[in-house]
């Protein structure tokens, strides 16, 4: 226990310092345990729970693996082999659907691994593309859904009151209706013209059906928060009510607006995808699972391989964020209710 | 109690007001006629079906017939299907939408609870795990997927049961869209349960039912169910506006001629008073049976008072 040995703690910088110093540059603990002791946070502990949780840490890895591969797969497939979801053969003999791993003939071959659609295009490269449009869209919608939701909540938390009591009165009136079907009717009826615009159509309408229940969770952790001394102290110092809620009192909250976000990732990528299946969401030529398993639907008894494909993709990656978002519940559960 | 009741009867009102509304001004906004086809209209033949279909008025009072025509219950004649009330219409497609949900529901309940059941009272064992995964799988499995594979399955090489469409509610064709509908409740209903059970199971009453001898089944079937199927019941309300949507979806794979068909293909084709009737139709539905979840709970736990 030399002071002028270098330590082996990782952030500790070299001290030389004399004898006679020593003990106010050490750990107190390290004298009376011999142990070198590293600090904690409760996030850091949600996370070792998490990590023991097996079917969460498998669900990360599947989903991890998934989403690289519908970020990179396209371009690297367009790299190696040219095609794309869009890329319908020249040779007029390949129009057909070909099983996985067949050539035109019904030879073996690597080059479709996963077939190709009636139009000829490779559907490995169309179920990552799908998967492209599908992140991007629950991310997305997720993220809307989150502002809005976070937003409304704590407001409505912490004016307290009648405001809250209309506020949450309107949430619930929201929440007997049959939102999706507006939401049909919506797209249905006001399709937008560009690609872009459609995609911005279908953020804003999945994150519009999404966000009552991220009120009211949010609402409930700020009620309980509300009456905390870091609270009064804010007000007693003369910060303004907006900085209040949301510098303040939304960061304590974060736990179950974390959990709830991730499980409302799969349920919006689920609802984009059957509204690209009713050829409302997605609409073609950019493809989304939906959308695929819509047109392998349609050619399900005589090739079954258009469906499988997308289809058992998407419940992967949905079985996986409903685990993932589970572990982390059961994760942040007893910091939630430390709250 | 009754207080209550009177006041969400009230309120029902005023929100199918606001659904009317939000759909009509949707419907009237978008781009596109439902006379719009193939073949581009004269312009007399044009004019004169405007006319026909009251539609050179102003719009405010056209706003103000539609509304003066649903207070009575008049949702006009489709635009579409030519000399068919929209009234018609819903009494056509009603009974096969509402088998249909009922049917799926009543699957879901059956083999959920004894899922959920089974699951809480075996905790942590085989059964478990194994219930819960399966329940894992239905909620992730997306029912356009499962649809179409189920008909792979049963029907295509099987032959079990017919493929599509719908030949009554007492046939076979019910059994694989009911089956498809159902699987995604199942699986909610399955872990509602459990979690419900297994907090019922610890308390005090049931301590005291196991301490007096009653067999496990007693204990289960007459005391523990009815507190712990309580969160099953509040699921009841939001599982209803799930059902509906996922009926559009089963009906378009299966080809049934129920609400939901008609509903998509009145979007797309622009048919204003058909759809306005199918989604006030909806509303009121929702709205009614939420109220009848929510006067459940009084019977079912007598803690509970409005």
């Amino acid at each position: 226990m030399d002071p002028n040995e270098p330590q082996n703690r990782i952030n500790e910088p070299e001290l030389h310092v004399g004898p006679e110093y020593a003990v106010a540059e050490r750990d107190v603990s390290e004298l009376v345990t011999g142990e070198i002791v590293t600090g904690s946070s409760l996030w850091r502990d949600a996370w070792r729970r998490l990590l023991r949780n097996k079917l969460a840490v498998f669900g990360m890895i599947v989903v991890v693996l998934i989403a690289l591969s519908a970020i990179a797969g396209p371009a690297i497939i367009k790299q190696t082999t040219g095609f794309t979801y869009d890329s319908i053969p020249k040779d007029t003999t390949l129009l057909k659907s070909i099983p996985p791993f067949r050539g035109p003939n019904g030879e073996f071959s690597w080059k479709h691994p996963m077939g190709t659609d009636v139009a000829g295009r490779d559907i490995l490269a169309r179920v990552l593309s799908g998967g492209q449009i599908s992140l991007m869209v629950a991310l997305i919608a997720t993220l809307v859904s989150l502002v809005i939701g976070v937003s409304y909540g704590a407001i409505a938390g912490y004016l307290g009151g009648r405001v809250d009591d209309l506020m949450m009165r309107m949430v619930d009136v929201l929440y007997s209706l049959p939102y999706v079907i507006i939401v049909i009717v919506l797209l249905a009826l006001l399709p937008a013209k560009t690609p872009t615009a459609q995609l911005a159509q279908l953020f804003f309408a999945l994150g519009a059906v999404s966000w009552l229940t991220m009120a009211r969770i949010v609402r409930g952790q700020i009620l309980s928060l509300k009456n905390q001394e870091f609270v009064l102290a804010a007000r007693a110092t003369g910060v303004s009510t907006p900085k209040i809620i949301f510098r303040h009192l939304v960061p304590n909250a974060l736990g179950p607006v974390i959990v709830y976000a991730t499980l409302t990732i799969p349920s919006v990528m689920l609802s984009e995808a059957f509204l690209s299946f009713l050829g409302l969401g997605v609409r073609p030529p950019r493809v989304s699972w939906g959308s695929l398993a819509a047109e392998g639907a349609q050619n399900l008894a005589v090739y079954p391989w258009q469906l499988i494909f997308p289809g058992v993709t998407m419940a992967l990656m949905l079985f996986s964020l409903n685990f993932v978002g589970d572990g982390l519940r059961d994760a942040l559960d007893p910091q939630m209710r430390r709250d | 109690m009754l207080r209550f009741i009177i006041r969400r009867v009230v309120i029902i009102v005023p929100m199918l007001f606001i659904v009317v509304t939000i759909t009509w001004a949707l419907v009237r906004l978008s781009p596109g006629n439902f006379y719009t086809g193939e073949k581009k209209l004269t312009p007399a033949v044009e004019r004169n079906l405007r006319e026909k279909y009251g539609l050179n008025q102003p719009w405010y009072t056209q706003y103000r017939k539609l509304l003066w025509n649903i207070a009575r219950f008049d949702f006009g004649s489709s635009l579409k299907y030519e000399g068919q009330s929209v009234n018609q219409i819903l009494w056509r497609g009603l009974p096969v939408s509402a088998a249909l949900g009922i049917t799926a529901y009543l699957i879901a309940l059956i083999f959920g609870i004894a899922m959920g059941t089974f699951a809480a009272l075996r905790q942590n064992s085989w059964i478990d795990y194994g219930s819960m995964a399966l329940a894992m799988l239905g909620i992730s499995i997306p029912n356009f997927v499962l649809g179409p594979l189920l008909v792979l399955l049963f029907s295509l090489t099987l032959f079990w049961f017919p493929p599509a469409l719908w030949n009554g509610f007492a046939s076979r064709s019910i059994v694989l869209p009911a089956l498809t509908l159902s699987a995604i409740y199942i699986a909610y209903i399955a872990r509602l349960t459990r979690s419900g059970m297994l907090e019922v199971l610890r308390s005090d009453y049931i301590r005291t039912a196991r301490a007096k001898g009653l067999s496990e089944r007693q204990v289960v079937m007459r005391h523990a169910l009815r507190g712990g199927l309580l969160p099953v019941v509040s699921f009841s309300g939001p599982a209803l506006a799930f059902l509906i949507t996922g009926t559009v979806v089963v009906e378009k794979v299966f080809a049934l001629p129920g609400l939901g068909n008609y509903f998509i293909n009145a979007c797309f084709n622009r048919d204003e008073p058909l759809i306005i009737g199918i989604v006030a139709f909806i509303a009121i539905a929702v709205l009614v049976f939420n109220l009848l979840v929510d006067i459940s709970y009084a019977f079912i736990d007598p803690r509970i008072r409005y």
